[in-house]
């Protein structure tokens, strides 16, 4: 678990995550920030709570049909479901995307998108998008602005960009009034985890991804 | 075979004749009652010895009685979500299966069971109404070597009966959109104003928990 997280998640993800209303992308994103950041854990349970007294205080309580207990117990008489597959520890990829992922940081089926810059989709649902971003040490991705929320978290290396440095598990936030030009760190490559509900946008026409920043 | 009080402590392992005393004791630590009335029935901290009954002993006796109460809220819940009642019986039966199957990951020093059981509900929802994959963080574990502190379960369940009565005194209006919100019938993005509940110092404790947690796990 990192210790030195600077930029976290917002209440009203976490609230929202919470009350079950993301889409798959973005709780992926909560999820895996959450594994590696305590003080946002913590938030998102306290929310959970408030979730446990909406259930506990319903008015009017449905009863169940008169062998729903037997069932249950027949039900639970099955076994439980088969355990995930257990991984082996990853110090790239947290617990749920490597579920995603279906394993370790060298199993990512990455696609190259030029100069050095890499990305694999994640299967989620269609509603968000959630993929993996690989970019060279020293690399920038060209100015860009987004039409929706775009969220992303760090996983190895850093980026800089016009708001902050951000290392692993920060989270970048950026709506459609951020206009930036992330930068990776030169001393690691960097993956991140990148969330969007709408697609990227470039601000030039014919958009040079991910230029080279630094000729090293 | 069990009555209420005799299932009404915290203690382990709980003995027929002292427990309901030992019960009345432990209401009082440092002057705030554990469970506030009579019918504010998830703060009461004998479901947290229903869960590790269950997780020990498969106690079926301690399950009937979890069922009883959870089960027809965990139906409420789910029709007010907009499952048909058929298949939020159905759900409701697997959403109390699941309990029962993970009994060893509750944490009780960092949820009430109607915390945890809200959750496993919320679950069964996004998987059974919307049809989507729920990613959960990677998960914490006590296991077998560690136990939580009883003191750290007692304060929890006293935060939660504060955060409980904070919510019940929020405005009318307040109050049900955060219904809505926990029912889903909000977006994602109309939760956006809804933030600014009243969670600092349950939140603090959790966070403490998972401090006491970490350290054990290490």
């Amino acid at each position: 678990m990192s210790k030195t997280i600077k930029h976290h998640l917002t209440d009203d993800l976490l609230m929202a995550y919470a009350a079950g209303s993301l889409p798959e992308a973005f709780d992926l994103m909560v999820a895996t920030h959450l594994s590696l950041c305590d003080d946002c854990r913590a938030r998102a349970e306290s929310f959970d709570a408030v979730g446990g007294h909406v259930l506990e205080q319903q008015g009017q309580p449905v009863s169940m049909s008169d062998e729903s207990l037997a069932a249950t117990m027949a039900l639970i008489a099955q076994g439980a479901p088969t355990p995930k597959p257990a991984r082996p520890g990853c110090a790239v990829l947290p617990a749920p995307l490597q579920d995603y992922v279906g394993g370790s940081v060298a199993d990512i089926r990455w696609r190259s998108i030029g100069m050095g810059v890499k990305q694999a989709i994640l299967p989620t649902g269609k509603d968000a998008t959630a993929r993996l971003l690989f970019i060279p040490a020293g690399a920038a991705v060209p100015d860009h602005g987004h039409n929706g929320v775009e969220l992303t978290m760090v996983l190895q290396g850093a980026f800089s960009d016009e708001v902050d440095r951000f290392a692993r598990g920060d989270v970048e936030i950026a709506d459609e009034d951020l206009e930036h030009t992330p930068v990776a760190d030169i001393g690691e490559d960097c993956i991140c985890l990148a969330v969007t509900d709408a697609p990227l946008k470039f601000s030039k026409l014919v958009p040079r991804l991910f230029q080279p920043f630094l000729r090293i | 075979m069990f009555t209420e009080m005799n299932t009404a402590t915290i203690d382990e392992p709980p003995t027929e004749t002292v427990v309901s005393r030992s019960w009345r004791a432990k209401k009082h630590i440092k002057g705030k009652p554990v469970n506030g009335t009579k019918e504010s029935c998830d703060t009461r901290a004998e479901w947290v010895d229903h869960v590790k009954r269950i997780r020990d002993t498969q106690d079926q006796a301690a399950f009937a009685e979890l069922f009883q109460h959870f089960a027809p809220r965990i139906k409420a819940f789910l029709i007010r979500s907009g499952s048909d009642p058929a298949m939020a019986e159905e759900c409701a039966q697997e959403v109390m299966a699941t309990l029962w199957h993970k009994a060893r990951l509750f944490d009780p020093t960092r949820a009430t069971v109607a915390t945890w059981v809200f959750t496993i509900a919320r679950n069964k929802r996004i998987d059974v109404l919307r049809k989507q994959r729920r990613p959960e963080p990677e998960e914490l574990g006590w296991g077998p070597e560690a136990e939580p502190e009883q003191d750290d379960v007692i304060v929890l369940q006293q935060e939660t009966a504060q955060l409980r009565t904070a919510l019940s005194a929020l405005p009318d209006a307040q109050r049900q959109l955060i219904e809505k919100a926990y029912f889903g019938d909000l977006s994602h993005r109309e939760i956006a104003s809804q933030t600014g509940l009243p969670l600092g110092t349950i939140k603090s404790r959790i966070r403490l928990a998972l401090d006491r947690l970490r350290h054990a796990m290490n």
